[in-house]
């Protein structure tokens, strides 16, 4: 009995070692578009910070709303002003684990197909999201990318009838981050 | 037994590093942004007659049409008048943001048949973070040309006489989400006084704010105080005794800001029938008390014509 807890302690301590890593990004791009009748709104943000943990598939992220740069600068101040609020909810987070993380061979090139679950905070509310992501392994470091759709009432994020018709009720949100290794 | 105990504390405490990680990294990323400047302290360029310390942003054009009817009491309104509606005084404006401290801006209205340039330069930025600046402050030179004649008709008028300059600092804050005042100290120096004995220089200090009631809707308050001595007097004929030109009054306006996406429409109840800056400020005569209040309006609509960045 002692010998087997043994064993299993040595390969829970060894997999320790070996395996756990943590990999982040500074410099993160989260993107959206919004597709209504009257005119599309596109926005990018290059100032997403997210931390993986590659053995437990544990995922963060952090986006400042404000960092979401338009092409209008009307859009620009509506969306911080009037729809995200961004002086009383500066960031959006996201909390999750990557369901199937044991399915990618860090130590391999390739692109691999996961889950992610999580919780996505965004205008002070948070909801449960489900998205298939892209773990593109590229010489011991990678490239997350993900889409999935939210819906803004989800949100608490009202739009008002008289701009009913340039703003889509739901957003397509777009991730990719090249994350590195924490030295 | 313990020892796995310890192990499984011993992975949690390195689940506690991404967490840790992330504050730090977010920490960073929060130290990257230095300056954070405020932004939409008011919905538009003007507050109702004057301008705010807003500007339009790089190569943006804003469009105004804005338009004051006649007094809503007194002989011009009424019912016979539509209080006021029969008659409408309007100016056509188009401002442009050449950088996002710089903006220019050229208008016509039909008070006096006048042509209006401007340009608005932001000396100050209220921010906070690395640099803490409590106040925003610009500064406005106007130039007006008036081109309907001067009312002495019997007097040479050079085409300089029909230009006055006007020089605006606005020092403005914004308190809150919701509420930001200004203070807007002004001088005017209008190149031919229209009667003798009316001083060139003028000088007035005018206060205003917005309050906003909902996420698109304010309401705004501005007042023109000139300063005694630089009021212009009431002028009567010397031979018939007649009023030939009314006392200049302080010009008050309040109104409300509504936003609906591309648009800012602004509404509003006021004394000054100009919206040029030496016009309201210093030509305004009718009286809210007598209640010669002007209903007016003012549409801003606005399109990306240059790049942003």
């Amino acid at each position: 009995m002692k010998r087997i807890f043994f064993l299993l302690w040595m390969s829970i301590a060894f997999m320790h070692v070996a395996k756990a890593q943590i990999f982040f990004t500074k410099n993160g791009m989260i993107s959206f578009f919004s597709k209504s009748p009257l005119e599309n709104i596109s926005a990018v943000n290059n100032q997403v910070v997210s931390v993986i943990n590659t053995t437990t598939g544990e995922i963060k992220f952090s986006v400042i709303i404000k960092g979401f740069l338009f092409k209008k600068a009307l859009m620009q101040e509506h969306f911080n002003e009037n729809y995200m609020e961004s002086d009383k909810y500066p960031k959006a987070t996201l909390n999750g684990t990557i369901t199937d993380i044991s399915k990618v061979d860090f130590s391999k090139d390739g692109d691999y197909a996961v889950n992610m679950d999580g919780d996505l905070v965004v205008h002070g509310v948070t909801k449960k999201i489900t998205t298939p992501a892209v773990i593109a392994v590229r010489a011991g470091k990678f490239a997350a990318t993900s889409s999935f759709m939210v819906l803004l009432a989800d949100y608490n994020i009202s739009i008002p009838k008289i701009v009913e018709n340039n703003i889509s009720k739901s957003i397509e949100i777009k991730v990719n981050c090249n994350f590195e290794p924490k030295s | 037994m313990l020892l796995l105990i310890l192990t499984a504390t011993f992975n949690r405490v390195q689940a506690q590093d991404t967490t840790d990680l992330m504050s730090q990294l977010e920490k960073e990323a929060g130290n990257k942004e230095q300056v954070n400047y405020i932004s939409s302290a008011f919905k538009t360029t003007r507050l109702i007659n004057g301008h705010t310390i807003e500007n339009v942003a790089k190569g943006v054009l804003d469009v105004k049409i804005s338009h004051r009817f006649g007094t809503i009491g007194g002989s011009e309104g009424g019912a016979y008048n539509l209080f006021g509606l029969d008659n409408a005084t309007m100016r056509m404006g188009f401002d442009y943001g050449i950088s996002r401290f710089l903006m220019v801006g050229i208008g016509r209205s039909t008070y006096k048949k006048t042509y209006d340039a401007f340009f608005k330069l932001k000396l100050l930025r209220q921010s906070t973070g690395k640099r803490n600046m409590p106040i925003t402050l610009s500064y406005i030179p106007t130039i007006a040309l008036k081109t309907s004649p001067k009312p002495p008709a019997d007097q040479k008028n050079y085409f300089s006489s029909k230009f006055s300059f006007t020089h605006q600092l606005i020092i403005g804050r914004k308190f809150s989400e919701g509420t930001t005042l200004q203070i807007m100290p002004s001088f005017i120096h209008n190149n031919l006084a229209d009667f003798s004995g009316d001083p060139n220089n003028l000088f007035a200090v005018g206060f205003g704010g917005r309050q906003k009631l909902t996420k698109r809707v304010s309401i705004n308050i501005e007042y023109y105080y000139q300063l005694s001595g630089h009021k212009l007097e009431e002028k009567t004929d010397p031979l018939t005794g007649a009023i030939t030109r009314n006392a200049s009054i302080n010009s008050l306006s309040v109104g409300f800001d509504i936003e609906t996406g591309g648009h800012v429409f602004q509404l509003h109840f006021t004394n000054s029938r100009a919206m040029n800056e030496s016009g309201f400020i210093s030509e305004s005569t009718d009286e809210w008390s007598k209640g010669h209040i002007l209903f007016g309006f003012n549409i801003s609509r606005v399109f990306t014509i240059g790049k942003s960045k």
